[in-house]
């Protein structure tokens, strides 16, 4: 059942909580010093390979990453 | 006979009485007892196995009376900025305002905004700037904190803050749509505490 309490305006918006508190913390992230920005927002990187399955087999792996050059 | 039926109908009742309110129910015990006892029965030359529940350290009760020192708990995705430290106060930024936590404080959740998180102890103050996140207070004289980032507030760049601030204000004015108006107001507020934390 839905609440009928004042939500917080970004829940109005239609955001997540979630998604709220990664804005959050990238902005944080964002605002810092540089030998400490460089170091948090290398640990938020991500990067992984993803290849679909068809006929049994793993088609072309898709290479998704947050560094540019990989 | 009737004698002990009224003495045992008067003990029921005492104990109804006395009975403890849920929150201060003892610490689940870590081994199911009758299954040690089969296993011991089947298998006497082996210990029975161990389960994650028996290698961690049951919750402490809630003391008589208000110990001196809050025992903190500070936990971020990637670290353990404070694992059981005893301090004197810490101060939370909850959104209903800024929480001062002593010993002795009264069983509680709160959601975190961004803000300061103090932690005093003794003349020292350490100051952490946290994104957002939970703190529960426990009626054991125990805080845990949950953030997504902390940062120690001497790390934080006051030009960018600036900027920062002047760009999501600029944004708030031309933005079309609730997500957009709202995504520029969570900038307002994040720069705007942040501000705060380095000029205050």
């Amino acid at each position: 059942m839905a609440s009928n309490a004042a939500v917080p305006f970004w829940r109005a918006a239609g955001m997540t909580y979630i998604t709220y508190s990664n804005i959050c913390a990238n902005l944080v992230r964002n605002c810092l010093k540089d030998p400490y920005k460089t170091e948090v927002l290398s640990r938020e990187k991500v990067h992984f390979s993803i290849s679909k399955w068809a006929d049994g087999k793993p088609q072309k792996p898709i290479i998704r990453s947050d560094n540019p050059e990989a | 006979m009737f004698r002990r039926a009224s003495s045992l109908l008067a003990r029921s009742h005492f104990s109804a009485r006395t009975r403890s309110f849920s929150a201060d129910l003892p610490a689940a015990s870590s081994t199911d007892d009758a299954f040690v006892a089969a296993w011991k029965k089947m298998i006497p030359n082996i210990d029975p196995p161990k389960t994650p529940l028996s290698f961690m350290s049951p919750r402490p009760a809630t003391p008589s009376s208000i110990p001196s020192k809050l025992t903190v708990n500070f936990v971020l995705p990637y670290a353990s900025e404070l694992s059981a430290k005893e301090v004197d106060m810490v101060i939370i930024p909850a959104t209903t305002g800024q929480m001062g936590v002593l010993p002795g404080h009264v069983a509680t959740i709160a959601e975190l905004k961004p803000g300061v998180l103090s932690v005093h102890e003794g003349n020292d103050t350490k100051k952490y700037f946290v994104s957002s996140g939970f703190a529960f207070i426990h009626g054991n004289s125990y805080a845990d904190i949950i953030a997504v980032e902390a940062v120690p507030v001497e790390q934080i760049d006051t030009s960018q803050v600036q900027k920062g601030l002047a760009e999501f204000t600029q944004k708030l004015n031309s933005a079309s749509t609730d997500l957009e108006k709202a995504e520029a107001q969570i900038g307002i507020d994040v720069h705007s505490a942040l501000n705060a934390a380095i000029t205050g």
